[in-house]
């Protein structure tokens, strides 16, 4: 493995007055899958279709294996990409598709015959070879298109929302699919998407974006768990807000921003003194847990501005017997507190 | 035209999709679009050389520069030659607005300026409801012979507007069938005083007929269901449903079908010659200016008026489709037929009786063209199909018109669809792509006349490089080319837009060269759009008589061109014949696009089927 195989280098997009991209610098390993999370409008597509050399930067370079491959026509870089909505040429059939662009590589008719069956078995759709696309399911045709990505065997491979166009129960067992692709074929893969389900499931390492730039790269648990900034807290997974001298005590600023995931916060089976008081205003029911809206009081019970969301395992909650207008005491684990300055706080929620 | 019509409203259902997939289309991507059409890359950022990507921009650039500028010289510039010389005098002198104040003291002219205007106010008013009843009894009836009732509606489209003329003149005129009662058959006959003033509304009705149909019958076919259901609910019956919830409905349609029949019936040149008689209009004012009394300047005062009502329907067609847009959304409902006999019966006579006027008359004319001297010799001949005797210019006129009509064709179609995708798919220079984008569409609000008389003054300039062109075939196919191409154009755009827009970049990012995607891909798949188009140019180029008037070279006659001449020579029947040819060469041409569309779509079909 060698340190920073694709690196990129201080790149900015303009266009026009509007900035896409500011500045943004990462590098990625050989074989990792990265995943670029962020929200609409983050710049999260051009970075991928600068990479993919279909937007130049307006700035910064892009190396792969040290050589720098910023200007390079798409076709010559080591990079394939598949497209949100497939684009499958619908007048060809599925070989044809995946044999498209071999065929301007110069490849010998049975080379590519050779390729197409290999990819399309790497997919399992070896029987659809001579079909056209719109024959297919949904599925099927993001499958042909991560065929067709891979048949030019590239050094990296770009997914742009590759699962969004699918409903749900495929959308899980696609997931598996690339993943376990991307096991076999050992190919570095950067895959674009604003789902952060997917990302978790799915990624090495998530480069979160937001307004162009780079908020925070880490593994999954490095996100969700120890999030950089209030954004990242916000957009990965559900959190609590909230300004809390009252319930902790030793806190090193004063003014710090606190923020807890609704799964953390613990409900008290019995009275104690310490736990804090609130009242049941709303529960959802979330299939293998419940979700509480709780409103949070003072030691006299008077309500207090403070609404906490909390996640309860199903089993715990049917035996607490939780329901509107409760009373129930909570705990804020320590340990799970997440801290932030208050300057920090930017947009989130 | 059928296309026009069929095309415009596909462009508003692609553009109304087009807004909705923009909305759903996140910011990133409507950023890097907007911005890959504005943004010059900024090589010097890099210090590098020459880029990739910098090279494919500058021959984007390029070629869409090129369109422009070609678009600029076939459209806007004979335009602005003919402006020009409406406010110029004979001498070059600058005039100001002395040629429109000579033209409107000129008692005769002013004459046929309110002819004209009288003309096409009736001719609006009465084909407008003709249609609408038309094309209600098609699209909001149960009754049987839809088909059949629209074919023959729109069979119109295949004659020149001549041979509507000589239609009536077989029927109403001196020695017409219905004039004399069927020749002293029946104990009655009815002199409608054909020539003049009625004979140009009858015939221009004929003509604007299938036309407003079209219109109407997309805005019928479009309705909201759901405000029916709940007019329904509020207990509004029959006539008040009808003017609440139906006539709102279909507003810009009939908004839009009226500017077409007043645009089509002012500036129609073929009817007016032939049934017109001592009428006169500014069509044929303009012919007469120009071909009998050389006077250009005239010629070219009446032109503009010519343009005027065009130009207007043209705003006003742009600012109605922008709102039909909103009318309509993904969420309504199609509309639902309710059972009634009565309405049925009612309607299907009407249609019944529209169409078997509209056979009477093309009928008429076959009849005619077959028949040794109407009325006194009742014989079958062939002989009117033989032009040597007759004052036109033979058998040949016909095969030149099929040569043009087969150029226009393949030129035409070539042309626009290329420039369609060019302007369409080349994301650079987006104030360009507008400019392009509006001279395309231009052509729509310019009468063939208008465009004949701009290409006399700007080809026949011998300062002019392209004055060579002048007096050969190929301004006569440029001029028909520039008439058609707003329509074809559109339809093109309308079967590139439906096109997944990732394709390019799919193909580039494989290594595919441009060129390569465009005829592997974006071609086969238009390929339905291009053979409308390709036929609509063809129809067209054989039917008309506007533009090319003013072009044809005398060893080089055009089939209309002689209907005009023999009609006007008195030789009647062989101009009858000619039409007849004409309309069936032309039922030939769509039927061979029908088949080839049939093929198309049996291959289409393999794409799909599962």
């Amino acid at each position: 493995m060698t340190q920073s195989y694709l690196s990129i280098q201080g790149v900015s997009k303009r266009f026009g007055l509007y900035t896409a991209l500011e500045h943004v610098s990462f590098a990625i390993s050989q074989h990792e899958f990265i995943c670029l999370l962020g929200p609409s409008g983050c710049g999260k597509s051009t970075l991928l279709r600068i990479l993919a050399g279909l937007e130049q930067p307006t700035t910064g370079r892009i190396e792969l294996h040290g050589q720098d491959i910023t200007t390079r026509p798409p076709a010559e870089r080591g990079t394939a990409m598949m497209f949100q909505s497939y684009a499958l040429f619908p007048n060809l059939t599925v070989a044809e598709n995946v044999a498209f662009g071999l065929r301007e590589k110069k490849w010998t008719r049975t080379a590519i015959k050779e390729k197409v069956a290999e990819v399309l078995a790497m997919v399992d759709l070896e029987q659809a070879g001579g079909k056209y696309p719109a024959q297919l399911s949904g599925g099927q045709q993001q499958r042909v298109a991560l065929a067709r990505a891979i048949a030019l065997a590239p050094d990296v491979l770009l997914l742009d929302e590759p699962l969004s166009a699918l409903d749900a129960k495929v959308r899980q067992k696609l997931r598996r699919e690339i993943r376990r692709l991307h096991e076999e074929t050992g190919m570095t893969t950067i895959m674009v998407t604003h789902d952060q389900d997917e990302a978790l499931t799915m990624a090495d390492k998530i480069v979160v974006m937001d307004h162009g730039e780079v908020v925070q790269i880490g593994t999954p648990e490095d996100v969700y768990n120890r999030p950089g900034s209030p954004f990242v807290a916000d957009f990965i997974g559900a959190i609590n807000f909230f300004e809390g001298t009252r319930f902790v005590g030793h806190l090193p600023d004063a003014n710090a921003l606190l923020a807890i995931r609704p799964e953390h916060v613990r409900l008290l089976d019995h009275e104690t003194e310490c736990g804090i008081p609130a009242v049941v205003e709303s529960v959802e029911f979330r299939g293998s847990f419940y979700r509480l809206f709780l409103q949070v009081q003072d030691e006299q019970e008077a309500t207090i501005p403070l609404r906490l969301t909390i996640d309860l395992p199903a089993a715990s909650a049917q035996r607490m017997r939780v329901k509107r207008d409760q009373k129930v005491l909570l705990e804020l684990p320590l340990e799970k507190l997440l801290v932030f300055e208050r300057d920090a706080w930017k947009g989130a929620g | 035209m059928e296309t026009l019509l069929h095309a415009k409203r596909e462009a508003d259902k692609a553009k109304q999709e087009g807004t909705r997939e923009d909305l759903r289309m996140d910011v990133d991507s409507s950023a890097r679009n907007s911005a890959s059409k504005e943004t010059i890359f900024d090589a010097g950022s890099q210090g590098k050389a020459i880029k990739r990507g910098g090279i494919d921009k500058a021959w984007q650039k390029g070629v869409l520069a090129l369109l422009v500028m070609v678009l600029g010289v076939v459209v806007l510039w004979p335009l602005l030659t003919l402006f020009v010389r409406a406010f110029w005098d004979e001498q070059g002198h600058f005039a100001g607005l002395s040629n429109f104040i000579a033209y409107f003291s000129t008692p005769s002219l002013v004459q046929s300026f309110t002819n004209t205007l009288y003309i096409s106010c009736m001719t609006t008013i009465l084909a407008v409801a003709l249609a609408f009843l038309f094309a209600y009894a098609l699209t909001r009836t149960r009754m049987k012979g839809k088909a059949w009732f629209r074919s023959i509606a729109l069979l119109p489209l295949f004659a020149p507007t001549m041979m509507h003329g000589i239609g009536l003149t077989y029927l109403f005129g001196n020695q017409g069938l219905i004039t004399t009662g069927i020749f002293g058959l029946l104990p009655f006959s009815w002199d409608m005083e054909l020539y003049g003033a009625t004979g140009i509304v009858l015939a221009e009705i004929v003509y604007v007929f299938p036309q407003a149909y079209l219109i109407l019958a997309v805005s019928l076919a479009f309705a909201d269901y759901r405000l029916y259901e709940a007019a329904d609910t509020l207990g509004a019956r029959g006539w008040r449903k009808f003017w609440t919830v139906t006539i709102p409905g279909v507003k810009y349609g009939l908004i839009s079908s009226a500017f077409v029949s007043f645009t089509l019936s002012f500036t129609d040149f073929g009817a007016p010659k032939v049934v017109g008689g001592q009428y006169s209009v500014l069509a044929t004012d303009v012919y007469k200016q120009v071909i009998g009394q050389q006077n250009m300047t005239m010629g070219a005062t009446v032109g503009l008026l010519l343009i005027a009502p065009a130009l207007l329907a043209f705003v006003v067609d742009r600012i109605v489709q922008r709102k039909q847009n909103a009318a309509v959304t993904s969420k309504s409902l199609p509309y639902q037929i309710k059972e009634n006999k009565l309405r049925d019966t009612l309607f299907f006579l009407y249609c019944l009786g529209v169409t078997s006027l509209l056979l009477l008359l093309m009928g008429a004319v076959v009849l005619a063209s077959f028949i040794k001297v109407w009325p006194y010799n009742l014989t079958f001949t062939l002989g009117h199909y033989d032009f040597s005797q007759a004052a036109g210019a033979g058998m040949e006129t016909l095969y030149n018109s099929v040569k043009i009509a087969l150029w226009t064709a393949g030129i035409g179609t070539v042309f626009t669809f290329v420039a369609a995708y060019v302007l369409e798919k080349m994301q650079v220079w987006n104030r360009l792509r507008q400019a392009g984008y509006f001279l395309s569409v231009l052509p729509l609000a310019l009468p063939g006349l208008v465009i004949g008389l701009a290409y006399i003054f700007f080809f026949n300039n011998p300062a002019n490089p392209l004055h060579s062109m002048y007096g050969t075939i190929w301004i006569l196919v440029l001029a028909n080319v520039v008439h058609f191409f707003s329509v074809a154009f559109i339809t093109a755009t309308t079967a590139l837009k439906k096109l997944d827009p990732e394709f390019e970049a799919a193909a580039e990012s494989m290594g595919i060269p441009q060129y390569k995607t465009f005829w592997r891909v974006t071609v086969p798949l238009c390929l339905p759009a291009i053979i409308e188009m390709a036929v609509y140019f063809f129809i067209n180029a054989m039917v008309t008589i506007s533009a090319v008037v003013f072009l044809y070279a005398a060893d080089f006659k055009l089939a209309s061109v002689a209907i005009v001449n023999m009609d006007d020579a008195g030789d009647v029947a062989p101009a009858a014949a000619m039409s007849v040819l004409i309309v069936v060469i032309n039922i030939i041409a769509r039927g061979c696009a029908e088949w080839i569309s049939f093929l198309l779509k049996k291959r289409t079909n393999k794409w799909q089927e599962r």
